[in-house]
Protein backbone atom coordinates (compact mmCIF):
# COMPACT_ATOMS: atom_id res chain seq x y z
CA UNK A 1 0.00 0.00 0.00
CA UNK A 2 1.02 3.51 -1.20
CA UNK A 3 2.49 6.21 1.55
CA UNK A 4 -0.94 8.21 0.99
CA UNK A 5 -2.87 4.77 1.11
CA UNK A 6 -1.81 4.03 4.87
CA UNK A 7 -2.72 7.67 5.38
CA UNK A 8 -6.20 7.61 4.37
CA UNK A 9 -6.86 3.95 6.20
CA UNK A 10 -6.20 5.92 9.58
CA UNK A 11 -8.39 9.05 8.14
CA UNK A 12 -11.15 6.46 7.82
CA UNK A 13 -11.04 4.54 11.01
CA UNK A 14 -10.50 8.16 13.19
CA UNK A 15 -13.92 9.69 11.28
CA UNK A 16 -15.64 5.97 12.32
CA UNK A 17 -14.76 6.46 15.74
CA UNK A 18 -15.97 10.12 15.71
CA UNK A 19 -18.90 8.89 14.02
CA UNK A 20 -19.94 6.24 16.55
CA UNK A 21 -18.64 8.22 19.18
CA UNK A 22 -19.86 11.97 18.53
CA UNK A 23 -17.86 13.18 21.89
CA UNK A 24 -14.79 14.91 20.73
CA UNK A 25 -16.98 17.15 17.75
CA UNK A 26 -20.13 17.44 20.36
CA UNK A 27 -17.49 18.88 23.38
CA UNK A 28 -15.77 21.13 20.99
CA UNK A 29 -19.30 22.28 19.53
CA UNK A 30 -20.41 23.64 23.28
CA UNK A 31 -17.45 25.32 24.38
CA UNK A 32 -16.98 27.01 21.09
CA UNK A 33 -21.06 28.42 21.12
CA UNK A 34 -20.49 29.23 25.13
CA UNK A 35 -17.64 31.26 24.38
CA UNK A 36 -18.71 33.22 21.12
CA UNK A 37 -22.37 33.35 23.34
CA UNK A 38 -20.87 35.08 26.73
CA UNK A 39 -18.33 37.19 24.60
CA UNK A 40 -21.57 38.58 23.00
CA UNK A 41 -22.92 39.47 26.21
CA UNK A 42 -20.41 40.42 28.31
CA UNK A 43 -19.59 42.98 25.68
CA UNK A 44 -22.29 43.85 23.89
CA UNK A 45 -20.52 45.12 20.81
CA UNK A 46 -21.37 47.51 18.21
CA UNK A 47 -21.01 46.34 14.44
CA UNK A 48 -17.69 48.22 14.41
CA UNK A 49 -16.45 47.29 17.55
CA UNK A 50 -17.35 43.37 16.67
CA UNK A 51 -15.68 43.68 13.82
CA UNK A 52 -12.49 44.44 15.46
CA UNK A 53 -12.44 42.04 18.28
CA UNK A 54 -14.63 39.31 16.22
CA UNK A 55 -10.96 37.54 15.04
CA UNK A 56 -9.44 37.39 18.44
CA UNK A 57 -12.56 35.87 19.98
CA UNK A 58 -13.19 33.59 16.60
CA UNK A 59 -9.90 31.82 17.24
CA UNK A 60 -9.41 31.68 21.06
CA UNK A 61 -12.82 30.18 20.80
CA UNK A 62 -11.70 27.18 18.61
CA UNK A 63 -8.19 27.13 20.01
CA UNK A 64 -9.47 26.30 23.53
CA UNK A 65 -12.26 24.18 22.12
CA UNK A 66 -9.69 22.23 19.45
CA UNK A 67 -8.19 21.13 23.33
CA UNK A 68 -10.45 18.54 23.66
CA UNK A 69 -10.86 17.41 20.69
CA UNK A 70 -6.98 16.78 20.25
CA UNK A 71 -6.71 15.11 23.50
CA UNK A 72 -9.25 12.81 22.83
CA UNK A 73 -7.99 11.51 19.44
CA UNK A 74 -5.14 10.28 21.32
CA UNK A 75 -6.77 8.94 24.24
CA UNK A 76 -8.65 6.72 21.94
CA UNK A 77 -5.51 4.97 21.11
CA UNK A 78 -4.23 4.33 24.63
CA UNK A 79 -7.42 2.76 25.36
CA UNK A 80 -6.50 -0.82 25.21
CA UNK A 81 -3.24 -0.11 24.16
CA UNK A 82 -4.06 0.40 20.59
CA UNK A 83 -1.36 2.59 20.04
CA UNK A 84 0.89 -0.49 20.42
CA UNK A 85 -0.83 -2.50 17.75
CA UNK A 86 -0.04 0.72 16.05
CA UNK A 87 3.13 0.96 16.95
CA UNK A 88 4.06 -2.76 15.92
CA UNK A 89 2.41 -2.18 12.17
CA UNK A 90 4.95 -1.94 9.42
CA UNK A 91 3.23 1.34 8.55
CA UNK A 92 4.64 4.32 8.30
CA UNK A 93 4.32 6.34 11.91
CA UNK A 94 3.86 9.81 9.98
CA UNK A 95 1.17 8.18 7.98
CA UNK A 96 -0.56 8.04 11.87
CA UNK A 97 -0.15 11.36 12.91
CA UNK A 98 -1.06 12.92 9.59
CA UNK A 99 -4.31 11.25 9.01
CA UNK A 100 -4.97 11.90 12.75
CA UNK A 101 -4.05 15.50 11.85
CA UNK A 102 -6.96 15.71 8.65
CA UNK A 103 -9.04 14.06 10.75
CA UNK A 104 -8.88 16.70 13.33
CA UNK A 105 -8.62 19.19 10.79
CA UNK A 106 -12.27 17.75 9.59
CA UNK A 107 -13.73 18.03 12.83
CA UNK A 108 -12.70 21.28 13.92
CA UNK A 109 -14.15 22.72 10.24
CA UNK A 110 -17.11 20.88 10.92
CA UNK A 111 -17.62 23.15 14.53
CA UNK A 112 -16.85 26.48 12.23
CA UNK A 113 -19.32 25.88 9.86
CA UNK A 114 -21.91 24.99 12.78
CA UNK A 115 -20.54 28.27 14.55
CA UNK A 116 -20.55 30.61 11.73
CA UNK A 117 -24.02 31.47 11.42
CA UNK A 118 -24.11 31.97 15.49
CA UNK A 119 -21.00 34.30 15.21
CA UNK A 120 -22.66 36.47 12.24
CA UNK A 121 -26.33 36.80 14.17
CA UNK A 122 -24.36 37.43 17.79
CA UNK A 123 -21.64 40.04 16.76
CA UNK A 124 -24.12 41.62 13.66
CA UNK A 125 -20.60 40.86 11.19
CA UNK A 126 -20.51 41.47 7.69
CA UNK A 127 -17.49 41.96 5.95
CA UNK A 128 -15.88 45.25 4.78
CA UNK A 129 -12.45 43.47 3.09
CA UNK A 130 -12.81 41.00 0.72
CA UNK A 131 -14.87 38.37 2.29
CA UNK A 132 -13.63 35.33 0.55
CA UNK A 133 -10.16 35.65 1.39
CA UNK A 134 -11.62 34.12 4.95
CA UNK A 135 -12.19 30.91 2.90
CA UNK A 136 -8.28 30.89 2.72
CA UNK A 137 -7.72 32.23 6.09
CA UNK A 138 -9.75 29.79 8.19
CA UNK A 139 -8.33 26.43 6.94
CA UNK A 140 -4.71 27.69 6.72
CA UNK A 141 -5.38 28.82 10.36
CA UNK A 142 -7.51 25.68 11.70
CA UNK A 143 -4.42 23.54 9.48
CA UNK A 144 -1.84 25.40 12.67
CA UNK A 145 -3.50 24.50 15.31
CA UNK A 146 -4.87 20.97 14.45
CA UNK A 147 -0.93 19.81 13.16
CA UNK A 148 0.21 21.54 16.02
CA UNK A 149 -2.19 20.07 18.29
CA UNK A 150 -2.48 16.61 17.20
CA UNK A 151 1.89 16.66 17.82
CA UNK A 152 2.17 18.35 20.88
CA UNK A 153 -1.08 15.84 22.42
CA UNK A 154 0.80 12.88 20.85
CA UNK A 155 4.19 14.12 22.98
CA UNK A 156 1.84 14.89 26.24
CA UNK A 157 0.15 11.12 25.92
CA UNK A 158 2.53 9.48 28.45
CA UNK A 159 2.64 12.47 31.16
CA UNK A 160 0.23 12.70 33.56
CA UNK A 161 -1.31 15.75 33.67
CA UNK A 162 -1.66 15.68 29.83
CA UNK A 163 -4.65 17.68 29.59
CA UNK A 164 -2.88 20.59 31.00
CA UNK A 165 0.59 19.96 29.67
CA UNK A 166 -1.39 20.48 25.90
CA UNK A 167 -2.03 23.96 26.24
CA UNK A 168 1.41 24.68 27.98
CA UNK A 169 3.16 23.61 25.29
CA UNK A 170 1.39 24.37 22.00
CA UNK A 171 0.15 28.10 22.97
CA UNK A 172 3.32 29.81 23.09
CA UNK A 173 4.51 27.90 19.76
CA UNK A 174 1.45 28.40 18.15
CA UNK A 175 1.67 32.30 18.87
CA UNK A 176 3.06 33.32 15.51
CA UNK A 177 0.28 31.61 13.79
CA UNK A 178 -2.44 32.40 16.49
CA UNK A 179 -1.12 36.27 15.45
CA UNK A 180 -1.31 35.55 11.94
CA UNK A 181 -4.98 34.23 11.76
CA UNK A 182 -5.91 36.68 14.25
CA UNK A 183 -4.70 39.75 12.34
CA UNK A 184 -5.85 38.09 8.64
CA UNK A 185 -9.48 38.17 9.81
CA UNK A 186 -9.43 41.38 11.22
CA UNK A 187 -8.01 42.51 8.39
CA UNK A 188 -10.82 41.18 6.15
CA UNK A 189 -13.32 42.17 8.37
CA UNK A 190 -12.72 45.88 8.96
CA UNK A 191 -11.09 46.27 5.49
CA UNK A 192 -8.63 48.70 6.83
CA UNK A 193 -5.42 46.94 5.95
CA UNK A 194 -3.72 43.97 3.86
CA UNK A 195 -4.39 40.64 5.50
CA UNK A 196 -1.82 39.29 2.64
CA UNK A 197 1.28 39.61 5.00
CA UNK A 198 -0.64 37.47 7.77
CA UNK A 199 -1.61 34.95 4.95
CA UNK A 200 2.30 34.61 3.81
CA UNK A 201 2.91 34.20 7.53
CA UNK A 202 0.28 32.04 8.22
CA UNK A 203 1.28 29.65 4.70
CA UNK A 204 4.96 29.79 5.88
CA UNK A 205 4.30 28.84 9.40
CA UNK A 206 2.37 25.79 8.04
CA UNK A 207 4.93 24.33 5.87
CA UNK A 208 7.56 24.72 8.80
CA UNK A 209 5.87 22.60 11.37
CA UNK A 210 4.13 20.56 9.37
CA UNK A 211 7.46 19.47 7.93
CA UNK A 212 8.84 18.87 11.78
CA UNK A 213 6.17 17.16 12.60
CA UNK A 214 5.99 14.94 10.11
CA UNK A 215 10.32 14.07 10.70
CA UNK A 216 10.04 14.00 14.67
CA UNK A 217 6.49 12.37 14.69
CA UNK A 218 8.41 8.69 15.55
CA UNK A 219 10.37 9.57 17.69
CA UNK A 220 7.27 10.85 19.62
CA UNK A 221 5.24 7.73 19.24
CA UNK A 222 8.14 5.43 20.62
CA UNK A 223 9.83 7.97 23.66
CA UNK A 224 9.00 6.00 26.42
CA UNK B 1 27.28 -5.91 19.28
CA UNK B 2 29.70 -7.05 16.50
CA UNK B 3 30.14 -10.40 18.43
CA UNK B 4 26.01 -10.52 18.44
CA UNK B 5 26.08 -9.69 14.30
CA UNK B 6 28.86 -12.38 14.04
CA UNK B 7 26.92 -14.87 15.54
CA UNK B 8 23.97 -13.77 13.83
CA UNK B 9 25.74 -13.87 10.66
CA UNK B 10 26.98 -17.67 11.43
CA UNK B 11 23.91 -18.28 12.49
CA UNK B 12 21.93 -17.35 9.32
CA UNK B 13 24.56 -19.64 7.12
CA UNK B 14 23.80 -22.61 9.03
CA UNK B 15 20.55 -22.14 8.92
CA UNK B 16 19.87 -21.86 12.86
CA UNK B 17 18.76 -18.03 13.14
CA UNK B 18 16.76 -17.64 16.43
CA UNK B 19 14.13 -16.00 16.06
CA UNK B 20 14.85 -13.68 18.73
CA UNK B 21 18.15 -12.96 20.60
CA UNK B 22 18.69 -11.19 24.07
CA UNK B 23 22.74 -10.21 24.76
CA UNK B 24 23.34 -8.65 28.19
CA UNK B 25 20.32 -6.87 28.52
CA UNK B 26 19.07 -4.55 31.00
CA UNK B 27 16.48 -2.10 31.18
CA UNK B 28 16.56 0.64 34.07
CA UNK B 29 13.71 3.03 34.76
CA UNK B 30 14.71 5.28 37.20
CA UNK B 31 16.74 3.45 39.85
CA UNK B 32 14.64 -0.09 38.98
CA UNK B 33 16.08 -2.66 37.25
CA UNK B 34 12.95 -4.57 35.64
CA UNK B 35 15.41 -6.49 33.56
CA UNK B 36 19.42 -7.68 34.98
CA UNK B 37 21.78 -8.50 31.84
CA UNK B 38 19.56 -10.67 30.77
CA UNK B 39 21.23 -13.36 27.79
CA UNK B 40 18.85 -15.88 25.95
CA UNK B 41 17.98 -17.38 22.41
CA UNK B 42 14.34 -18.37 21.05
CA UNK B 43 15.13 -20.56 18.30
CA UNK B 44 13.11 -20.56 15.17
CA UNK B 45 10.79 -23.04 15.35
CA UNK B 46 10.38 -23.24 19.07
CA UNK B 47 7.13 -22.59 21.94
CA UNK B 48 8.89 -21.24 24.94
CA UNK B 49 6.16 -20.46 27.70
CA UNK B 50 8.02 -17.58 29.80
CA UNK B 51 7.05 -17.73 33.66
CA UNK B 52 7.28 -15.77 36.77
CA UNK B 53 5.32 -13.76 39.23
CA UNK B 54 4.09 -10.54 39.10
CA UNK B 55 7.42 -7.61 38.55
CA UNK B 56 9.62 -10.28 37.57
CA UNK B 57 10.53 -8.97 33.82
CA UNK B 58 8.58 -11.25 31.86
CA UNK B 59 6.05 -8.39 29.97
CA UNK B 60 8.97 -6.14 29.82
CA UNK B 61 11.17 -9.11 28.20
CA UNK B 62 8.55 -9.45 25.91
CA UNK B 63 7.67 -6.08 24.96
CA UNK B 64 11.61 -5.62 24.12
CA UNK B 65 11.93 -8.40 21.61
CA UNK B 66 8.52 -6.72 20.20
CA UNK B 67 10.53 -3.54 19.63
CA UNK B 68 7.70 -1.45 21.85
CA UNK B 69 11.24 -0.38 24.42
CA UNK B 70 14.60 -0.38 23.97
CA UNK B 71 17.04 -1.84 25.91
CA UNK B 72 18.59 0.45 28.56
CA UNK B 73 22.14 -1.67 27.73
CA UNK B 74 22.66 -4.80 25.67
CA UNK B 75 21.02 -5.72 22.51
CA UNK B 76 17.86 -7.26 20.63
CA UNK B 77 18.10 -9.01 17.84
CA UNK B 78 14.85 -10.67 15.94
CA UNK B 79 15.70 -12.71 13.12
CA UNK B 80 18.73 -11.73 13.01
CA UNK B 81 18.31 -7.85 12.57
CA UNK B 82 16.41 -4.67 15.13
CA UNK B 83 13.14 -5.50 16.08
CA UNK B 84 11.72 -2.61 14.21
CA UNK B 85 12.70 -3.90 11.21
CA UNK B 86 11.27 -6.95 11.40
CA UNK B 87 7.55 -5.88 12.13
CA UNK B 88 6.12 -7.55 9.11
CA UNK B 89 7.38 -11.30 10.86
CA UNK B 90 6.12 -11.09 14.20
CA UNK B 91 2.74 -10.08 16.26
CA UNK B 92 2.31 -9.24 19.68
CA UNK B 93 -0.68 -9.93 21.68
CA UNK B 94 -1.21 -8.45 24.91
CA UNK B 95 -4.07 -8.85 27.95
CA UNK B 96 -5.34 -5.95 26.80
CA UNK B 97 -7.24 -6.31 23.24
CA UNK B 98 -5.32 -3.85 21.51
CA UNK B 99 -8.77 -2.86 19.02
CA UNK B 100 -11.10 0.02 19.55
CA UNK B 101 -13.82 -0.56 21.29
CA UNK B 102 -16.20 1.57 19.16
CA UNK B 103 -15.99 -0.56 16.30
CA UNK B 104 -16.81 -3.99 15.13
CA UNK B 105 -13.63 -6.74 15.44
CA UNK B 106 -14.24 -7.51 11.84
CA UNK B 107 -13.75 -3.69 11.36
CA UNK B 108 -10.50 -3.27 13.34
CA UNK B 109 -9.07 -6.46 11.72
CA UNK B 110 -9.38 -5.18 8.38
CA UNK B 111 -8.07 -1.75 9.16
CA UNK B 112 -5.10 -3.42 11.13
CA UNK B 113 -4.61 -6.05 7.60
CA UNK B 114 -4.64 -2.64 5.76
CA UNK B 115 -2.14 -1.14 7.75
CA UNK B 116 0.02 -4.14 7.43
CA UNK B 117 -0.02 -4.03 3.52
CA UNK B 118 -0.98 -7.41 2.95
CA UNK B 119 -4.34 -8.68 1.19
CA UNK B 120 -7.42 -7.33 3.10
CA UNK B 121 -9.41 -9.76 1.20
CA UNK B 122 -10.23 -13.08 3.62
CA UNK B 123 -7.61 -12.62 5.77
CA UNK B 124 -9.80 -10.88 8.70
CA UNK B 125 -12.69 -13.44 8.07
CA UNK B 126 -10.50 -16.25 8.47
CA UNK B 127 -8.72 -15.29 11.33
CA UNK B 128 -12.13 -14.49 12.92
CA UNK B 129 -13.81 -17.56 12.26
CA UNK B 130 -10.54 -19.50 13.74
CA UNK B 131 -11.20 -18.52 16.91
CA UNK B 132 -14.87 -19.11 16.80
CA UNK B 133 -16.28 -15.50 16.54
CA UNK B 134 -18.59 -14.50 14.07
CA UNK B 135 -17.19 -11.88 11.09
CA UNK B 136 -20.56 -10.72 10.95
CA UNK B 137 -21.71 -9.60 14.26
CA UNK B 138 -22.17 -6.22 14.25
CA UNK B 139 -21.55 -5.30 17.83
CA UNK B 140 -18.82 -3.18 18.32
CA UNK B 141 -15.45 -5.00 20.72
CA UNK B 142 -16.74 -2.96 23.89
CA UNK B 143 -19.58 -4.73 24.27
CA UNK B 144 -17.91 -8.17 23.92
CA UNK B 145 -17.46 -10.10 26.98
CA UNK B 146 -13.79 -10.69 28.21
CA UNK B 147 -13.44 -13.94 26.39
CA UNK B 148 -14.54 -12.54 23.22
CA UNK B 149 -12.25 -9.77 23.54
CA UNK B 150 -9.75 -11.94 24.16
CA UNK B 151 -10.29 -14.26 21.00
CA UNK B 152 -10.41 -10.91 18.74
CA UNK B 153 -7.38 -9.80 19.98
CA UNK B 154 -5.67 -13.30 19.18
CA UNK B 155 -7.43 -12.80 15.64
CA UNK B 156 -6.11 -9.75 14.91
CA UNK B 157 -2.42 -11.32 15.87
CA UNK B 158 -2.73 -14.05 13.83
CA UNK B 159 -4.23 -12.86 10.89
CA UNK B 160 -1.09 -11.22 9.29
CA UNK B 161 0.62 -15.04 9.67
CA UNK B 162 3.37 -13.92 11.88
CA UNK B 163 6.50 -16.13 11.71
CA UNK B 164 6.78 -14.98 15.99
CA UNK B 165 4.13 -14.84 17.80
CA UNK B 166 4.24 -12.84 20.63
CA UNK B 167 1.83 -13.15 23.59
CA UNK B 168 2.01 -11.34 27.28
CA UNK B 169 -0.74 -13.01 29.92
CA UNK B 170 -3.04 -14.27 27.06
CA UNK B 171 -5.07 -15.91 29.82
CA UNK B 172 -5.74 -13.87 31.95
CA UNK B 173 -9.78 -12.91 33.29
CA UNK B 174 -10.07 -16.34 30.81
CA UNK B 175 -11.78 -18.80 32.36
CA UNK B 176 -10.48 -22.41 32.35
CA UNK B 177 -12.64 -23.62 29.49
CA UNK B 178 -11.79 -19.99 27.09
CA UNK B 179 -7.74 -20.59 28.09
CA UNK B 180 -7.79 -24.08 27.36
CA UNK B 181 -9.23 -23.27 23.51
CA UNK B 182 -6.83 -20.72 23.30
CA UNK B 183 -4.52 -23.17 23.53
CA UNK B 184 -5.68 -25.47 21.59
CA UNK B 185 -5.64 -22.41 18.91
CA UNK B 186 -2.48 -21.61 19.34
CA UNK B 187 -1.71 -25.75 18.95
CA UNK B 188 -2.89 -25.28 15.78
CA UNK B 189 -1.57 -22.28 14.81
CA UNK B 190 1.89 -23.55 15.42
CA UNK B 191 1.43 -26.62 13.06
CA UNK B 192 0.73 -24.69 10.10
CA UNK B 193 2.97 -23.94 7.48
CA UNK B 194 5.15 -20.89 7.04
CA UNK B 195 4.42 -18.80 3.64
CA UNK B 196 6.54 -19.64 0.96
CA UNK B 197 7.83 -16.21 0.93
CA UNK B 198 9.07 -16.77 4.45
CA UNK B 199 10.44 -20.24 3.65
CA UNK B 200 12.64 -18.57 1.23
CA UNK B 201 13.83 -16.15 3.83
CA UNK B 202 15.01 -20.07 5.85
CA UNK B 203 12.20 -19.75 8.11
CA UNK B 204 12.21 -22.76 10.50
CA UNK B 205 8.24 -22.93 11.79
CA UNK B 206 6.54 -20.65 13.76
CA UNK B 207 7.66 -19.76 17.08
CA UNK B 208 6.00 -18.63 20.26
CA UNK B 209 6.97 -16.83 23.13
CA UNK B 210 4.30 -17.00 25.83
CA UNK B 211 4.30 -14.98 29.32
CA UNK B 212 1.97 -16.15 31.68
CA UNK B 213 2.11 -17.07 35.45
CA UNK B 214 -0.47 -19.67 35.34
CA UNK B 215 2.18 -22.13 34.43
CA UNK B 216 -1.09 -25.49 33.75
CA UNK B 217 -2.58 -23.56 31.38
CA UNK B 218 0.05 -23.24 29.26
CA UNK B 219 1.82 -26.72 29.87
CA UNK B 220 0.91 -27.92 26.33
CA UNK B 221 2.91 -24.95 24.85
CA UNK B 222 5.80 -25.43 26.85
CA UNK B 223 8.40 -26.85 24.72
CA UNK B 224 11.15 -24.87 26.81
CA UNK B 225 10.33 -23.41 29.97
CA UNK B 226 12.02 -20.02 31.30
CA UNK B 227 11.73 -18.97 34.85
CA UNK B 228 12.14 -15.32 35.96
CA UNK B 229 12.66 -13.84 39.06
CA UNK B 230 13.37 -9.98 39.70
CA UNK B 231 14.54 -8.83 36.30
CA UNK B 232 16.57 -12.38 35.81
CA UNK B 233 16.33 -15.98 34.14
CA UNK B 234 16.50 -18.23 37.27
CA UNK B 235 15.87 -21.24 35.16
CA UNK B 236 15.24 -22.66 31.42
CA UNK B 237 14.09 -26.03 31.43
CA UNK B 238 13.38 -28.25 27.91
CA UNK B 239 10.41 -30.58 28.49
CA UNK B 240 12.58 -33.36 25.67
CA UNK B 241 15.26 -32.96 27.71
CA UNK B 242 13.08 -33.75 30.63
CA UNK B 243 10.92 -36.28 29.44
CA UNK B 244 14.02 -38.33 28.38
CA UNK B 245 15.17 -38.19 31.98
Amino acid sequence: MSYFGHVFTHLRKDLQLEWRSRDSVVGMLFFALLVVIIFSLAFDPTAAVSRQIAGGILWVALLFASFTALNQSWTREQRNRVLDAQRMSPSPASALFLGKALANLIFVSFVELVLAPFFLIFYNLHALGQGWMLAVVMPLGTWALVCNGTFFAAMSLRTRYREVLLPLIMVPISLPALLGMMQATTAILTGESDPGIWIRLLVAYNIAFTTVCLLLFETVLSAE
Amino acid sequence: MNEARQADESARTTGLLAAARLDGVSKLYGGFAALRKVTVEFAAGSSTVVLGENGAGKSTLLRMIAGLIAPTRGAVHVFGDEPRWQRRRMAYMSHEAMLYDELTAMENLRYFARLHGGCVCGAPEQALRAVGLDPALTRPVGQYSQGMRQRAALARALQTDPELLLLDEPFSNLDVDSAKHMVELLMEFRTRPVSTAAAEQGARGRTIILTTHQAHLAEPLAETTLTMRAGTILSVSDAAREGER
